[in-house]
């Protein structure tokens, strides 16, 4: 079992048949293929549970909020926003994988900083959405009593609301705003979803990341290519095109 | 990605260290974190042995007390300690032995093992590339399956014990802790062993497909791979897209057991206490299972099948009749593969159109198996045929494919399926045509390779002794099932003493178990062959023992990291030539004739 590697031969870097692509891109492809079948069981089980039953919160209640503008009712304003710069994200990574195509490694640098930029940008966005839903206050009628909570994945405040009669009968002002606990997998799904939707983008920055750094040390220049920045950038896309699904599914129907 | 070592930097490393010809790598490059794509085959093929050894003593303890039950084996106190108090297996413990025995043959041995070792050997060698795609991902390939092994292997020391809910692990029995002693700590580590293996899986199976697609050297288009390739080919296509899904369920799973949430959850009560779960479904992880665990029946069989092609047109010295057919058929069973899980779950309960429906799709799998039967039947027919262990071993897969996949028509009616679902019919049905049969293929792929991974034979008494014991030995334990199965003797039961109409197969149960530990024994003859003939075995003298055409034997007999002394050899010909125009065999490396015939 002597096994002394063959020296001074020629390694066989493949060819780029069938496809027309290197087998570094190949394998992106494969991957991003296999990444979709596990976002596509995760929205698919989401979409069995949430048409089993027979309530769901309204999107356009749960998500009102916008940071600094207090209890204002801002319907998907937030959201909206972050979809905006995620897919800007998208922009400017198209725009660096055009310079890396032309050599250009300011024109690189430049638009991978946007790039990771918005990715983090987007990133603090959803840990805002987060806080801002757990630490939520909502009073709910449960079992009778009254109780305060937030959207965990365990606790669903966003249930159809009490009857003002009801309301009275407990001796509340009618104004107050009640609900009764809505159904369970509302949380479980959003958060474990847009969680490792959110994974995905944090796993893209430290990525763009990677690739900056390599692009500063003038990797791609030796190299003559930067066919590793079209590489993330197809990852990149990818988690955009994942997003535009989660925003579908959890906020707009 | 960014880190991986990539062929072109391994050319550069190669170039500027062309001076040192006798170049020799240490120990822990050589043998641990090896990127050599035949030493991370070694790797594979050895941890796989070690786990295929546990998963097969399981069976063998189980069978004990299905075969006698009155008994009590003190000897098993002194393994299991408390699980088998007075020498008698704990009903608990028999159940973690059913799911461990199940989980490790099917994910550790015929998953990782099968691929693992055959894809990174013959991928390489028979398409002509120096190495692996990304040798770097290989290796973490490997690394992380060994991790795996680690946390599974841990689980069996935990104070509760391993995971007992069965291999396809339903909730609610894994999602509660509280459900069983296998439902807690043994549960967790199940999961994040399983989710580890996916891990393992994908880039293992991200450079199968890379390679064979981009690193075929010239003149080895597609339709000239050896059918080998294609087997391998389809199976991690199949692995890339169905274990995600698994993956997805897990993490929900995980989720539900440590976080409070309700996806596989719904309006529970556990020991009087009502769980504030709601909403959830369990069918739901069922779909998400059996969208993986249907296709990996065939991740297990088609390098199974790919071997068998191969070694029965070698050792028939005739061309595989239908080359295309074979392919196609491949392809066809990679599609239906897909579209079929549900047949798992007929009795769960379904709409009986869907039902209908699936019963179709399930039954159209006959088509394509039937193909590649009859492919191989006729190759072997009127063949100048060479009974070497590998070729009997090929035959003995052919010939468990048939016998248990003509159950598999009866089982994929839902109407009958209600009835045979869960008894030892389906045990007799799956362990024919997809757990011994793949072993088959996979004994014989080593038998016949094993002169290109060490470069010595394996000792030829030994393995028909093993061939012999292990077919008759497969048939005696597995026929007398289908009766049981059909009399209703359900499966997963740890004692049937108690019921009257099971009790005429008391004396056919011990028959089975006794059976059983002949063959697991006769196994360890082979792990001896196995092992003694890696260092003492036979030297090969010819680098074409077996008078092959594929490329793999044009390397030297121990061929170094790179494969090819020299230029990487180009192809003319697709890998069938045998028994043509008057010569033996004509190596795909050689020029076609002037006035050669074609095929």
């Amino acid at each position: 079992m002597s096994t002394t590697t063959v020296q001074g031969t020629k390694w066989w870097a493949g060819g780029k048949s069938p496809f027309n692509a290197t087998y570094g891109k190949v394998m992106m492809w494969y991957f991003l293929m296999s990444d979709a079948f596990t976002f596509g069981a995760f929205l698919i089980s989401y979409g069995t549970i949430r048409f089993s039953v027979n309530f769901w919160p309204d999107p356009n209640q749960v998500f009102n909020a916008f940071p600094g503008f207090g209890h204002q009712d801002l319907p998907l304003s937030f959201v909206s926003l972050m979809t905006f710069i995620l897919i800007f994200s998208s922009v400017t990574m198209v725009l660096a994988v055009h310079q890396g195509r032309h050599m250009n490694r300011k024109g690189v640098e430049k638009y991978m900083i946007l790039t990771i930029l918005g990715g983090i940008a987007f990133l603090s966005c959803q840990a805002w959405e987060w806080t801002h839903l757990i630490t939520g206050e909502h009073k709910v009628l449960v079992n009778g009593a009254l109780e305060t909570w937030g959207t965990t994945v365990s606790k669903n405040p966003w249930g159809p609301a009490v009857p003002h009669e009801q309301l009275s009968a407990l001796g509340l002002a009618a104004s107050e705003h009640v609900t009764t606990p809505g159904p369970v997998a509302f949380g479980g799904y959003f958060f474990g979803i847009t969680g490792f939707h959110g994974f995905h983008v944090f796993t893209g920055v430290l990525v763009n990341t990677i690739m900056l750094i390599k692009t500063r040390l003038g990797h791609f220049d030796q190299r003559g290519h930067y066919e590793m920045i079209e590489k993330a950038g197809l990852y990149w896309h990818f988690v955009d095109l994942v997003w535009v699904f989660v925003f579908l599914c959890f906020y707009l129907i | 990605m960014s880190t991986a070592i990539t062929l072109q930097e391994s050319q550069a490393h190669a170039g500027a260290h062309a001076a040192h010809a006798h170049h020799h790598e240490p120990f822990i490059t050589k043998y641990i974190f090896s990127q050599d794509h035949k030493m991370i085959s070694k790797q594979f093929v050895i941890t796989g042995i070690i786990w295929a050894i546990i998963g097969g003593f399981f069976s063998v303890v189980f069978r004990l007390q299905l075969g006698f039950p009155e008994s009590t084996f003190p000897w098993l106190e002194d393994i299991f300690g408390h699980w088998a108090a007075g020498g008698k297996l704990h009903p608990e413990f028999y159940y973690a032995l059913v799911t461990m025995h199940g989980t490790v043959l099917v994910f550790f041995v015929l998953t990782a093992g099968l691929s693992g070792t055959f894809a990174n050997f013959l991928i390489p060698l028979q398409i002509g590339a120096r190495d692996m795609a990304s040798p770097m991902l290989n290796m973490l390939s490997y690394w992380f399956f060994f991790l795996a092994s680690v946390i599974m292997l841990s689980s069996l020391f935990v104070q509760t014990g391993p995971a007992s809910g069965g291999w396809t692990v339903y909730p609610p029995l894994s999602a509660l802790g509280e459900a069983s002693e296998g439902s807690k700590t043994g549960m967790d580590l199940w999961l994040i062993s399983m989710a580890t293996f996916i891990i393992s899986s994908l880039l293992g199976g991200l450079n199968y497909i890379t390679t064979i697609l981009n690193m075929r050297t010239k003149g080895m288009s597609m339709t000239r791979m050896p059918l080998t390739i294609w087997g391998l080919f389809f199976t991690a296509v199949l692995g890339v897209l169905a274990f995600p899904v698994l993956f997805s369920g897990v993490i929900l799973l995980i989720f539900d057991r440590n976080l409070g949430t309700s996806f596989f959850l719904s309006d529970i009560v556990v020991a009087g206490k009502i769980l504030p779960n709601e909403g959830g479904s369990a069918i739901l992880f069922q779909h998400l299972f059996w969208f993986l665990g249907h296709p990996e029946v065939y991740i297990i069989l088609l390098p199974a099948m790919g071997i068998a092609s191969e070694i029965i047109s070698v050792n028939s010295r005739k061309p595989i009749f239908g080359y295309m057919a074979m392919v196609g058929s491949l392809f066809a069973i990679c599609i239906l593969a897909f579209l079929v899980w549900a047949h798992h779950m007929f009795v769960t309960g379904m709409n009986p159109f869907a039902g209908a429906v699936f019963v179709l799709l399930t039954l159209l799998i006959a088509v394509p198996s039937s193909i590649k039967v009859f492919n191989w039947l006729t190759t072997l027919w009127r063949g100048n045929i060479r009974f070497t262990p590998a070729m009997l071993f090929a035959i003995g897969f052919v010939s468990l494919f048939i016998s248990g996949g003509l159950t598999g028509i009866y089982l994929g009616n839902s109407s009958l399926d209600i009835h045979l679902h869960d008894t030892y019919f389906n045990i007799a049905h799956f362990h024919l045509v997809m757990g011994v049969a793949s072993f088959f293929g996979m004994f014989a792929g080593l038998y016949h390779w094993f002169p290109k991974m060490f470069g010595r034979y394996m000792n030829n008494t030994l393995a028909y002794v093993h061939f012999w014991i292990t077919l008759v030995g497969a048939y005696l334990i597995f026929w007398p099932m289908h009766y049981e199965g059909l009399a209703g003797m359900p499966r997963r039961y740890y004692d049937f003493a108690n019921w009257e109409s099971f009790k005429m197969f008391g004396g056919l149960n011990e028959f089975i178990s006794v059976v059983a530990i002949i063959v697991f024994i006769t196994q360890l003859l082979f792990v001896v062959n196995f092992f003694y003939s890696m260092f003492k075995g036979r030297k090969v003298t010819s680098t074409n023992p077996w008078g092959a055409t594929t490329l793999e034997w044009t390397t030297p007999i121990n061929p170094g990291h790179g494969n090819w002394e020299g230029e990487i050899p180009e192809v003319h010909r697709w890998p069938y030539d045998y028994s043509k125009d008057g010569r033996d065999y004509i190596p795909q490396t050689e020029a076609v004739g002037e006035n050669e015939s074609v095929h």
